[in-house]
C-alpha cells in the first residue's frame, strides 16, 4: 500500500531559545507515500506497532472506589476506557478477591492483581506468560512498600513523582529492567523526612547524583562501597502453620511454611555462610538469587553475598509427611435452631502442643452466614467485634492462659423468615509463639568470609498461624 | 517556572507536570517549554524531561526532533551509563524519521565495550522494530551479533529481542544454544523466563521425543516384550540433557514466573520419569498470592490430566479453605477431581462432603458436578456417589437439589435398570423443585425409563399436563417428549393426556414448542395419511442413548504451551508461537558445535579414554530403562564434545541380537554356501536374547538353535579359508530390524548392508532388505514414500514389490547416500493398506568400502594422515581374539574394510574409503604381549575416525 523511498538526506541546522546547537547536522530520511502525501504516515506506523510482540503495555492503578488514579504507558498511550471491561468484571464479582486476574477484551488482555485494597491493572496486547506479568506487578507493589512503608492510595498520591520515576526505571519498553531494590535505591533515593527538609533548603534532589554501580557488577543485588560503623546481621526464622482441622479436632491437613528474613548491615563485600543444625527437615526450598544453589545441593548450607538491608533469604516448606504439631485446640459448638430464628455459639480455645512456650496474639475470626443479624456474646478473656455488613466476627483473645481457658459464648440472632443456615461457619485462628520454630529447625552458625571486622549476629524464631482453619 | 534559571524551580515545575501525566491529564501544551530543558545540567530535571519527552514525542514529532542532538551527544559520552540512558530515551521516542539515527546508534551500541550499553541496545531493538518493521534484516544482524555475547547481562534482553523480531529464525540459536544453557542460572530472573520459553520451542524442533517409546507402549498395550526390546532404544541428545540439567535448579527460584517456565519446560520436554520434580515446586507456588495461585492451578489442572501420578502425593495441598476466592476453589476442585482414583477416592469424597455444606453456592454446584465426574470415572464408587447425591435431593437449597438432579440424570443414564427407585424418588420431587433445568431433567429421565416406572409415569404426565402453561420452555419440551414416549409404550393410559398436551403445545407462544408438537403429532398419532416414518416412531424415540461423558474442561488444553496466556484463556492470543511437534528424527546435532577444529580431536580423545569401554558396558547394563541416564550423568565436562554423541548413538542402535544370515554369495572363496555368525555387539544380553527367542515361535527357535550350532561348526572348519580373505564384501553380514512383525501387522522387514557396490549410483551404500510376510493375507504394493533426509543425503528406492503372498519372503535392494554421516534415513514403508514409519541408521563401519593397498602404499598414505587425523588407542584384546585371524574377522565384521597384506604377523592393517567423499580410512591393529594391542585409525574425516575407533574397540575387546 505504501511505497517508501529514500528521497535523500536533508541537512539543516537550527537554533532554539538561547541554546545554539552549533554545527550539528541531522541526517534524515523522508518517507513518502506513493501519492506524495505524508499524511498517511501516522496510521502506517501505528499499524506496525500493534503487530509487534510486546510485554506490558500500560499500567493503571485503581482505588477501591473504582477510579484510576495513576496511569503509566511504556509504549503508545492506551485510553483508560480499556479499564471499563475490568470494572464490569469487578461489578459482577462478590468481593474484590474474586475478580479473575486475567481478562480478555476485544483488543487487549487485562492482567490485574489486588494488593492493599488497590488494583494494579496492566494491559498487554499479545501473548505473554501471565505469571510473568503477575509476578512483576507484585514486585512493583513490593517496591512501593519498601520505599514508602506501605502501599496505599494516599501514599502513592503523595509520592507521585517518585512512583512515576520508579515505574520508568523498572520497565523499559514493557520489559523489566531494574527490579532489584538495591539498584533502584541507587537510582532513586527513597524519601525520608530529613532529606526532604534538606532538599527544600538546598534545592537538592532525591535522584541519585551518581549513577548506580551495582547495575554493572556481577552481583546486581549489592552495591559497592557499603559502610557501617556497627556491622550486624540478624535473621528471623518465621514459620507459619497451615492447617485444616475438622469438626472432631482431627487434623485433615497440616504443613509448615517457613521463611528466613534477613536484615544484614555489613560493610564491604561480605560472604556469608549460614548453616542449620537439621537441614534435612526442609522439604522444599526457594532462595533469593544471591544464594549459591550448588553449595546447598552438596552441603546443605546457605552460602551467599547478601544484599544490603532487609531481604527474604529463603522460604521453605516442611510437608505434612512429618507430623506437624498443632499448638492449640478449639472446642466449639455453633448451632442454629429451627424455630425462633436464633442460634447458640460456644467456643473454647486451649493449648495443645506449645513446647512450653506461651501462645500470644491469639484471635479467632468467623465469617458468619449472611442471615446472622446480630450476636450477643460474652467472652471470659479479650473482647470481640462483629462487623454487621461483612458479617465477620473477630474475637481478640491475646495471651493464652493455660490455667484459665478463654471461652466465648452467647446467642446469635438470625434474620426472620430465612431458612436457617446449612453450614456452620469455619473458624480462622491467628496466633503467635515467640522463640519457637515449630518445625524444630535451628540455625547452627553464621560464618563471615571476605571481610575482617566484628559482626553482631542474631537469630530470632517466631511461629505464627498461617491458614489455620477449624471446620465446624 | 520552566524558563527560570533556578534548578529548584524547574524541578518543581517538572514534578507538577509529571504528576499531571501520571493522573492521565493532558500536558502536551507545555511541550516546547519542556523540551528545551533537555540539556539541563540538573540530573533530576533531566530525568523528568525524559519522562515527558517519551510520553509526548509521538504527538509532537517536529518539536521532539529538537532534543535528538542531546542524545546523540550522550551516545558518545565516556560514561557508559550516560551512553546507555541516551540510547534508551532515544529509542523510546516514537518518531519515524529518526529511524536511521536509531539504527546507527543501536549498531554502534551493540559493539560497545560496556555490557550494560549492549544490553540497552538489545532493549532498543524491539522498539525500533515496532517503529519500522522494514529494518528487520538489519536488526537481525544486530541480534545475531548480540546473541554471541557471553555476558549474562545481555543474554536475557537479546533473547527477548529475538522473540519479538524474528522468533522464526531458530537457526540463529544453534551456535549459542550451549552457551545460553550454561549462562541461564546467572541471568536475571526476567531474562530467565524469556530464555526458557524460547529454549522450549527450540528443543521441540531439535530433539527427539524422549517419551516416544512409552507412548507407543500405551498405544499398543498388548505389544509383546520382544517388540519393545527390539525397538530402537531412545538415546537423549546430550544437549537436550544439558538443558534439563541446567534448568532444574531454577525450580528453586523465588520468582513464580521462572518456576512456571521451568515447569512447562519439563512438562513439554522431559522424559516421563523426570517430570515429577516440578510438582513440588508448583505446589509451593500455591502458597503465593491468589493471582499466582490462579494461574498455577490452571496449569496444574492441565498437567493432572496427562500425568496424574505426579501430583498425587500432594493431594492434600489442594484441599479447599473456606476463605479461598471462588475461582481458586473451583480450580482446586478441578484438580482434585482429576487426581481421583480408586485408592484415594474415599478421602476425596469425604472432603467433597464438607464442601457441599459451603455457603458459596457456585462452589457447591461445582462440587456436585465434580462428584458426578468422579462417579463416572471410577466405577467402584458410582453407587456411593449416587446415594450421596440422592440424599442431597432432600437438601433445603433449591440450587443444590437442581444441580444434583442434573448430575444424577447423567449418572443414571449409565445403568438405568438398577435404579428405578431413584427414578421414583425423583418423580416425587417434581412437586417441589422449581428450577427449570432440574424439572426438565427429571421429566426426561421418566420418559426415557418409563418402562421401569410404569405406574408413576402416567401420573407425572397428568400433573405436568395440568401445569403445562406455567412451565418454562425447556420443561415444556420435555413434557412433550414424555408424552410422546408414554404414548408409544403405554398408549392405553396416556392417549388422551398426550392429545391434550399436544393441543396445549399447538397454541404455545414459542414456535419451537409449536413445531415440536406438530412434528410429534405427525410422527406418533397414526392417521390415514401417516407417512412411513410413524412405523419407526418407537425406534426413534426409544433408541438407546449413549451416556454422556463427563469431561474435564482442561482436556486437550495441553496443545497450548503451558504457562502461556493462550493456555490460560484456552484461545490463541495474538503473537502466540505454536509449540512445534517433535521431529520424526533429530536434526543434525552438530550444528550446535562451536569448538574450533583442533579442539575436536583433543577433546574427542580424552572423552574416549575415560568414557570408552566401561561406559559402553554401563549403557548396556541400563538398557532396561528408556535411556541410559548414567552415561550422561558421568559425562562431565566432555558433554560439549560432539564426538561423544555418536558412539553412544550408534552403539545403542545395534539390536542386541545374535543374528544368523544365510546368504549364497560367492565370497568365501570356497564357493559353497557360506554361512556366517555375526558377533553380537552388545554383550551381556543373554537374558534379552532368551526373551527374544521365547517370543518367537517354538519351532523356529529350535530350528535356529540347530542352525546356529551347525554354522558354528562350519565356521570353525572354514577358518583357514577366511583368513586369506583380503578384499571382499566381507564375511559377516549383520541383520538389523526395520519393522517387527508385530508392529508391521505380520509384515516383518530386516535389512543388512550387503557391502556390494550399488550399481545405479556408486556413491550409495547398498541396503538389502528382506521382507517376510507372516500374516495370513497377502501384502501388495510394497513401496517407499515420504523420505525424510538430512540435507545432502539421497535415497534410491527399490522397485515396488507388487505382491508378497502370505508366508512368503522376498528381498530388495535400495541405495542410500548417507553423506558419510550416521544420520538415519527416515521414510515410510507403505503397503496397500498401511504405512509404517521406519528408519535406517548405518553403523559407521558401513559407510566405507574396501580398497586394495599394498603395504608401502598404506604406509605412504598413513604418513600423510598424521596429527589430527590420527587417533590411536591402547586396548586389551578379548581372550578369544588373540590370533591374527580372529582380529581380521572382527575388524572386517565391524567395518567394511579390506586387509592390507603385510609381512609382520604382529600388525594387521586395513584400508577402505568412505562411500560418498572417498576419503581414505586406514586402520592398524598392532598386537603386543599378553593380549595388549594398539589400535590406530587414520582418517581425514575425524568424526568418522573417532566413531570407527570406538566401534573397532568394542569389536576387539568383547
Amino acid at each position: 500500500m505504501l511505497y517508501i523511498k529514500t528521497v535523500g538526506a536533508i541537512f539543516f541546522r537550527f537554533t532554539y531559545g538561547l541554546t545554539l546547537y552549533d554545527g550539528i547536522y541531522f541526517c534524515l530520511r523522508v518517507h513518502r507515500s506513493a501519492g506524495g502525501s505524508s499524511v498517511a504516515l501516522l496510521p502506517f506506523w501505528r499499524q506496525c506497532w500493534q503487530s509487534a510482540a510486546e510485554m506490558i503495555h500500560s499500567l493503571f492503578l485503581i482505588n477501591p472506589t473504582g477510579d484510576v488514579f495513576l496511569e503509566k504507558h511504556w509504549k503508545s498511550v492506551i485510553s483508560r476506557s480499556v479499564c471499563d471491561y475490568f470494572f464490569e468484571a469487578r461489578e459482577k464479582a462478590v468481593t474484590p478477591e474474586n475478580v479473575a486476574p486475567v481478562l480478555q477484551t476485544p483488543h487487549h488482555y487485562l492482567i490485574s492483581i489486588y494488593r492493599g485494597k488497590l488494583f494494579f491493572l496492566s494491559v498487554v496486547q499479545t501473548e505473554v506468560s501471565p505469571l510473568f506479568v503477575i509476578e512483576f506487578l507484585h514486585r512493583v507493589a513490593d517496591t512501593f512498600q519498601d520505599y514508602f512503608g506501605e502501599c496505599s492510595e494516599t501514599i502513592i498520591n503523595d509520592n507521585m513523582v517518585v512512583v512515576y520515576e520508579l515505574l520508568e526505571e523498572m520497565l523499559d519498553n514493557g520489559f523489566p529492567l531494574a527490579t532489584e531494590s538495591s539498584v533502584l535505591k541507587e537510582l532513586i533515593k527513597p524519601p525520608n523526612i530529613l532529606r526532604s527538609v534538606v532538599n527544600t533548603l538546598t534545592g537538592g534532589s532525591n535522584v541519585g547524583s551518581s549513577l548506580p554501580t551495582s547495575h554493572l557488577s556481577t552481583i546486581p543485588w549489592r552495591r559497592n562501597g557499603v559502610k557501617y560503623t556497627h556491622n550486624e546481621a540478624y535473621f528471623d526464622v518465621i514459620e507459619e502453620i497451615d492447617a485444616i482441622v475438622d469438626k472432631s479436632g482431627m487434623t485433615v491437613f497440616a504443613e509448615i511454611q517457613g521463611v528466613v528474613e534477613a536484615c544484614v548491615r555489613l560493610s564491604g563485600m561480605p560472604d556469608l555462610t549460614l548453616s542449620f543444625v537439621n537441614p534435612r527437615l526442609l522439604d522444599d526450598v526457594s532462595f533469593h538469587p544471591c544464594v549459591r544453589f550448588k553449595r546447598w545441593e552438596s552441603e546443605r548450607v546457605l552460602s551467599f553475598i547478601p544484599p544490603d538491608g532487609n531481604f527474604t533469604l529463603m522460604t521453605y516448606h516442611v510437608s505434612s509427611q512429618n507430623l506437624v504439631s498443632i499448638p492449640v485446640y478449639v472446642k466449639q459448638n455453633i448451632s442454629f435452631f429451627d424455630s425462633g430464628s436464633s442460634g447458640r455459639m460456644d467456643i473454647t480455645v486451649g493449648p495443645k502442643q506449645t513446647m512450653g512456650k506461651t501462645v500470644e496474639g491469639l484471635s479467632v475470626t468467623i465469617h458468619m452466614p449472611k442471615s446472622v443479624l446480630t450476636v450477643d456474646l460474652t467472652a471470659t478473656q479479650g473482647n470481640y467485634t462483629y462487623d454487621l455488613t461483612a458479617k465477620v466476627l473477630v474475637w481478640d483473645i491475646g495471651k493464652l492462659n493455660p490455667q484459665k481457658l478463654p471461652t466465648l459464648q452467647g446467642s446469635l440472632s438470625i434474620q426472620a423468615g430465612v431458612p436457617k443456615p446449612v453450614e456452620n461457619p469455619s473458624l480462622n485462628i491467628d496466633l503467635k509463639i515467640e522463640q519457637l520454630a515449630i518445625s524444630g529447625i535451628k540455625v547452627s552458625r553464621l560464618d563471615l568470609f571476605g571481610e575482617k571486622y566484628k559482626t553482631f549476629k542474631g537469630v530470632k524464631y517466631v511461629t505464627k498461624a498461617g491458614n489455620f482453619q477449624v471446620r465446624t | 517556572m520552566l524558563d527560570s534559571n533556578k534548578d529548584a524551580l524547574k524541578l518543581e515545575a517538572m514534578k507538577r507536570i509529571v504528576a499531571m501525566i501520571a493522573r492521565g491529564k493532558n500536558a502536551s501544551d507545555l511541550f516546547p517549554a519542556v523540551v528545551k530543558n533537555v540539556a539541563c545540567k540538573n540530573i533530576e530535571v533531566k530525568k523528568l524531561v525524559y519522562v515527558y519527552l517519551v510520553r509526548y514525542a509521538e504527538e509532537q514529532q517536529d518539536l521532539a526532533l529538537l532534543s535528538i542532538s542531546t542524545f546523540q551527544r550522550g551516545l558518545k559520552d565516556p560514561n557508559q551509563l550516560i551512553r546507555a540512558s541516551a540510547l534508551r530515551v532515544l529509542s523510546s521516542i516514537r518518531v519515524t524519521i529518526i529511524v536511521p539515527i536509531m539504527m546507527l546508534a543501536i549498531k554502534e551500541a551493540a559493539s560497545d565495550m560496556s555490557p550494560y550499553v549492549r544490553k540497552t541496545a538489545a532493549h532498543a531493538i524491539p522498539k525500533l522494530y515496532s517503529l519500522d518493521p522494514e529494518q528487520k534484516d538489519q536488526l537481525i544482524e544486530v541480534i545475531e551479533k548480540l546473541l554471541a555475547d557471553k555476558t549474562t547481562l545481555v543474554a536475557g534482553s537479546v533473547v527477548m529481542a529475538f522473540e519479538e523480531v524474528c522468533p522464526e529464525r531458530i537457526d540463529l540459536i544453534h551456535k549459542n544454544y550451549r552457551k545460553l544453557c550454561n549462562l541461564l542460572i546467572d541471568v536475571e530472573e526476567w531474562g530467565q523466563v524469556v530464555i526458557i520459553n524460547m529454549l522450549t520451542r527450540y528443543a521441540r524442533t531439535q530433539f527427539l521425543n524422549p517419551n516416544i517409546n512409552d507412548e507407543d507402549e500405551e498405544k499398543e498395550k498388548q505389544a509383546e516384550v520382544s517388540a519393545l526390546a527390539k525397538r530402537k532404544p531412545y538415546v537423549m541428545d546430550p544437549d537436550h540433557r544439558l538443558l534439563l540439567r541446567n534448568t532444574k535448579p531454577l525450580l528453586q527460584s523465588r520468582n513464580a514466573a521462572v518456576v512456571m517456565a521451568v515447569a512447562q519446560l519439563y512438562f513439554h520436554l522431559a522424559p516421563k520419569a523426570e517430570v515429577g520434580v516440578i510438582a513440588k515446586a508448583l505446589v509451593r507456588l500455591l502458597r503465593s498470592h491468589s493471582e499466582v495461585q490462579f494461574v498455577v492451578l490452571q496449569n496444574v489442572a492441565t498437567m493432572t490430566i496427562k500425568r496424574r501420578g505426579m501430583f498425587e502425593p500432594y493431594l492434600k495441598s489442594f484441599y479447599i479453605r473456606s476463605t479461598d476466592p471462588t475461582q481458586i476453589k473451583i480450580l482446586k476442585l478441578e484438580v482434585l477431581t482429576n487426581l481421583a482414583n480408586e485408592t484415594n477416592i474415599s478421602t476425596i469424597l469425604r472432603e467433597f462432603q464438607t464442601y457441599i455444606k459451603s455457603m458459596d453456592k457456585d462452589f457447591v454446584a461445582a462440587t456436585i458436578q465434580a462428584i458426578g465426574r468422579c462417579a463416572t470415572n471410577i466405577g467402584e464408587v458410582r453407587d456411593t456417589c449416587l446415594n450421596g447425591l440422592v440424599q442431597l435431593l432432600s437438601n433445603r437449597d433449591e440450587l443444590v437439589v437442581a444441580e444434583s438432579v442434573v448430575v444424577i440424570k447423567k449418572l443414571l443414564q449409565m445403568q438405568p435398570e438398577k435404579h428405578s427407585d431413584i427414578i421414583k424418588h425423583m418423580a416425587k420431587l417434581t412437586d417441589n423443585i422449581q428450577v427449570p433445568m432440574a424439572r426438565a431433567s427429571i421429566l426426561w429421565l421418566i420418559g426415557e425409563y418409563c418402562e421401569h416406572v410404569p405406574k408413576i409415569a402416567p401420573d407425572v404426565l397428568r400433573k405436568m399436563a395440568k401445569s403445562f402453561t406455567n412451565e418454562e420452555d425447556i420443561v415444556k419440551l420435555q413434557i412433550i417428549n414424555l408424552a410422546a414416549k408414554l404414548y408409544l409404550t403405554n398408549s392405553k393410559q396416556t392417549k388422551l393426556l398426550t392429545q391434550y398436551v399436544l393441543n396445549l403445545a399447538k397454541y404455545d407462544q414459542n414456535y419451537d414448542i409449536r413445531d415440536r408438537a406438530r412434528f410429534i403429532r405427525q410422527l406418533i398419532v397414526p392417521t390415514e395419511k401417516s407417512g412411513a416414518l410413524s412405523k419407526y416412531a418407537k425406534k426413534l424415540f426409544l433408541a438407546l442413548k449413549p451416556a454422556p461423558v463427563l469431561e474435564s474442561p482442561f482436556k486437550d488444553r495441553d496443545h497450548f504451551q503451558l504457562g502461556s496466556l493462550s493456555h490460560l484463556l484456552n484461545a490463541k492470543a495474538g503473537g502466540y508461537q505454536e509449540l512445534p511437534d517433535w521431529p520424526e528424527s533429530a536434526p543434525d546435532p552438530s550444528v550446535r558445535n562451536v569448538e574450533v577444529k583442533e579442539s575436536v580431536r583433543a577433546v574427542g580423545t580424552v572423552t574416549y579414554r575415560d568414557t570408552g569401554a566401561p561406559r559402553a558396558q554401563q549403557t548396556e547394563g541400563s538398557r532396561g530403562c528408556s535411556f541410559p541416564r548414567a552415561v550422561f550423568n558421568s559425562c562431565g565436562p566432555a558433554r560439549v564434545c560432539p564426538v561423544n554423541t555418536f558412539p553412544t548413538n550408534r552403539h545403542s542402535s545395534a539390536p542386541p541380537l545374535i543374528l544368523i544370515s544365510a546368504s549364497s554369495e560367492p565370497d568365501t572363496g570356497s564357493g559353497s554356501e557360506s554361512v556366517s555368525v555375526s558377533v553380537e555387539s552388545g554383550s551381556p544380553s543373554d537374558s534379552e536374547e532368551s526373551e527374544e527367542s521365547s517370543e518367537s515361535d517354538e519351532d523356529e527357535e529350535e530350528e535356529e538353535k540347530e542352525k546356529k550350532k551347525k554354522k558354528k561348526e562350519i565356521k570353525a572348519r572354514s577358518k583357514p579359508d577366511v583368513s586369506f580373505q583380503t578384499i571382499a564384501p566381507s564375511s559377516a553380514l549383520k541383520n538389523y530390524e526395520l519393522l517387527h512383525r508385530i508392529t508391521g501387522e505380520g509384515l516383518s522387514v530386516e535389512y543388512c548392508f550387503s557391502r556390494q557396490a550399488f550399481s545405479p549410483d556408486a556413491n550409495m551404500v547398498a541396503v538389502q532388505m528382506h521382507f517376510t510376510n507372516n500374516a495370513t493375507s497377502d501384502t501388495k504394493n510394497l513401496h517407499i514414500e515420504d523420505v525424510k533426509l538430512q540435507s545432502g543425503m539421497r535415497v534410491k528406492e527399490f522397485a515396488e514389490i507388487e505382491l508378497l503372498p502370505a508366508g512368503e519372503a522376498t528381498t530388495a535392494v535400495m541405495g542410500v547416500d548417507f553423506c558419510d554421516s550416521t544420520q538415519a534415513a527416515n521414510f515410510q514403508l507403505c503397503t496397500h493398506t498401511r504405512k509404517f514409519f521406519v528408519s535406517i541408521q548405518p553403523p559407521v563401519g558401513e559407510l566405507m568400502r574396501p580398497v586394495f593397498l599394498t603395504e608401502n602404499e598404506f604406509k605412504k598414505e598413513q604418513s600423510q594422515l598424521m596429527g589430527m587425523n590420527e587417533i590411536s588407542e591402547n586396548l586389551t584384546l578379548d581372550a578369544k581374539c588373540r590370533n591374527e585371524h580372529a582380529i581380521v574377522q572382527r575388524v572386517t565384521t565391524a567395518a567394511n574394510l579390506s586387509r592390507v597384506p603385510c609381512g609382520s604377523d604382529k600388525e594387521c592393517r586395513f584400508a577402505g574409503k568412505t562411500v560418498t567423499s572417498g576419503s581414505l580410512v586406514l586402520a592398524t591393529v598392532a598386537t603386543k604381549d599378553e593380549g595388549a594391542a594398539q589400535l590406530t585409525v587414520n582418517c581425514e574425516k575425524m568424526v568418522i575416525g573417532t566413531m570407527l575407533v570406538k566401534d573397532l574397540l568394542l569389536a576387539l575387546t568383547q
